[in-house]
């Protein structure tokens, strides 16, 4: 095969795949706008009804309002214990940095539902020796989800600081900056792109969580994400459409925006 | 403007000494440079100097005080860094600001002196640009002039040329002269370039695996290199290991002699004779050699601008390198390969280095 018939095919296939992942979030959108009182093809016309319904649905508006709350503690809370974290790991020189960098690349590879009840079973370990309530009360849930956004913070920011120059740390510090100006003026600024992609990241990680919150709302507080879940037990109609959209649009333009800071796929 | 002094300085890496018990004094207002091969423990020993790099033993003193265990903040020390190392998120002004700043100069003097600092490296112009918007040559020029801004009471520079044009490193070789004894900075300057090293310096110190090979003048360093390393490192091409026999002559160790004057060297000790390829005299075909030339052929010319190199054999099959001026710098006309001639050095052109 010539070299261009080689990429002709490759470009061909990257399409199908591309179109394979996407067919599902375009078909949701779609749905959305269809007349149909259950979710059904063809559409026998189109409305904007689904959004005004959801957004009339106490359990979406609340959900929604939780789910953001959440992940913006969750994102801040990460951000303040990551950043700290991630300058001992990568500058520091201790016994089980390495394992430490390791066991963070975990939440990546063990599945949600897993990761959700080994926390629910922590919790209700530490109550049972505490007495003190924490699963399904808001500060479960907040913990929980800071704990969600932690290793994805501390991953980029880590990258960010590995391939930010060290040297200009020294030359700061040559011209007479004590180590804290060094950070606050030098260290921080320059792997700032690699704090905000954390930030919204953490922000996404945490927004479209479901399988550990699961198990830690409490009654009368559930997660935007579990209130689909909840509505999709009793009915299968446009809202749940209509609310997947717009999810889709919240966390498509958090990823587009953090992608620009830092490359994401040279993180992962 | 202060003196420096290490004292048997170390540094090692695992079970290797990057720099290997290093002992030098450098004088007030002093231009030395670091001169060797890359990887001999240049930048370690500047590192440690500034501060960055803690020493595995020895001692450093500047201005007669023990800096040893001081972190760089409070050694008031300009450093120049290989890689340039500026603030990517600052301008260019900025960048040169940032020591000021932390002086706490009032707002007034630090805006005047970040300009003159600027005029002095051309950049005024490119003020308020970021660094990642300049050429590799200005960012060099912006490390140098943030460096030089504070008036440092020594000046450290790690290859400050290395990615300058021709043009542009002569005039910052002059500039970088100019300052450093209008201020009087004790200046330690590293470089690989023997060139640069030579037209810069007050005194070079030659390095290798981490110790100091030959310590001198620039005059003395490339007149008298002491060792064959050094030789080489000053462009002695020629270097024939043999034994210096009492009657005058060098006996190499394929028994061709070449006779030598009576200078230097021990007789009968096996030594190397470093002749400058620019000191061998070619007689061509039709010219009367001299009584001690050999005969020769040119197995090569390598043409250089302002000269021509020609790699010989002579009849005894030695190998030799000779220099000539080419037609455009006053030169006779360029010799072919294959061309036979015969060779002279004369006596005062060798030099005798121990083996
Ligand atoms: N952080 C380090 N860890 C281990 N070895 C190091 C470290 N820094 C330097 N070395 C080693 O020490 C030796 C000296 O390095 P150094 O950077 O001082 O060389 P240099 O003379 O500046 O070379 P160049 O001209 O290439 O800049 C090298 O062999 C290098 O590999
Ligand atoms: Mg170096």
């Amino acid at each position: 095969m010539s070299s261009t018939a080689i990429r002709r095919t490759y470009g061909a296939v990257s399409a199908l795949v591309l179109a394979f992942i996407l067919l599902p979030l375009v078909v949701i959108v779609w749905v959305s706008f269809f007349a149909n009182r259950i979710l059904a093809f063809p559409a026998s016309g189109y409305t904007l009804d689904w959004y005004a319904r959801a957004l009339a649905t106490d359990s979406f508006r609340d959900g929604f309002v939780t789910s953001v709350e959440t992940a913006l503690f969750a994102t801040a809370a990460s951000l303040l214990i990551g950043i700290p974290a991630s300058l001992g790991l990568v500058r520091g020189r201790f016994p089980g940095r390495d394992a430490i960098q390791t066991l963070l690349l975990a939440p990546m590879v063990v599945p949600g539902i897993v990761g959700g009840a080994a926390l629910f079973i922590a919790y209700i370990e530490v109550e049972a020796r505490l007495d003190l309530q924490i699963a399904g009360t808001l500060g479960g849930l907040l913990v929980a989800h800071t704990l969600i956004a932690l290793p994805w913070t501390i991953r980029l920011v880590t990258a960010s600081l590995a391939s930010a120059d060290r040297a200009i740390e020294e030359a700061a510090a040559s011209l007479g900056a004590s180590p804290l100006t060094v950070l606050r003026r030098v260290t921080l600024p320059a792997i700032r792109p690699g704090i905000v992609a954390a930030a919204l990241f953490s922000f996404v990680i945490s927004f479209i969580d479901l399988e550990k919150s699961i198990f830690l709302v409490g009654p009368g507080r559930t997660t935007l994400q579990i209130a689909l879940v909840n509505y999709l037990e009793w009915s299968l109609d446009g809202t749940v459409a209509a609310v997947a959209a717009v999810q889709i649009l919240i966390v498509g333009a958090a990823l587009l925006i953090s992608d620009r800071y830092a490359r994401l796929s040279q993180v992962f | 403007m202060s003196t420096v002094a290490l004292r048997s300085l170390v540094k090692r890496y695992g079970n290797v000494n990057a720099v290997d018990d290093i002992t030098l004094d450098v004088a007030e207002g002093q231009l030395v440079a670091l001169l060797g091969p890359s990887g001999c423990g240049k930048t370690t020993t500047l590192r440690m100097i500034g501060g960055f790099v803690e020493a595995s033993a020895g001692s450093i003193l500047i201005g007669g005080t023990d800096v040893t265990r001081l972190p760089p903040a409070r050694r008031n020390i300009g450093f120049g860094f290989q890689s340039y190392a500026l603030f990517p998120h600052m301008s260019v002004a900025q960048n040169v600001a940032f020591g000021l700043e932390m002086r706490r100069l009032p707002r007034a003097e630090i805006a005047q002196r970040v300009n003159q600092a600027l005029d002095r490296v051309r950049l005024r112009a490119m003020a308020d640009r970021l660094p990642k918007h300049l050429s590799g040559g200005q960012q060099q020029r912006v490390s140098l002039a943030r460096a030089l801004v504070i008036e440092p009471s020594l000046l450290l520079l790690d290859e400050p040329l290395s990615n300058l044009d021709a043009q542009l490193r002569g005039e910052m070789k002059l500039e970088i002269r100019q300052i450093q004894k209008a201020m009087g900075i004790t200046t330690i300057f590293v470089t690989h370039d023997q060139d640069e090293a030579l037209s810069i310096a007050d005194r070079i110190v030659v390095m290798r695996s981490g110790r100091i090979e030959q310590d001198g003048t620039p005059e003395s360093v490339f007149a008298a290199p002491r060792s064959r390393f050094v030789a080489e490192f000053m462009g002695v091409t020629n270097l024939l290991p043999g034994t210096f026999e009492a009657s005058g002559c060098f006996r190499l160790t394929n028994g061709a002699a070449i006779r030598i004057s009576d200078q230097a060297g021990a007789p009968e000790r096996e030594s190397v004779l470093a002749i400058r390829p620019e000191r061998i005299r070619i007689a061509r075909a039709g010219a009367t050699p001299g009584p001690d030339d050999l005969p020769a052929e040119i197995e090569a010319a390598t043409y250089r601008g302002l000269t021509v190199e020609y790699r010989l054999r002579t009849g005894s099959g030695l190998h030799l390198t000779a220099r000539q001026p080419t037609p455009a710098t006053g030169g006779p006309t360029m010799l072919e390969p294959g061309a036979c001639i015969h060779i002279g050095v004369p006596t005062d052109a060798c030099l005798l280095i121990p083996a």
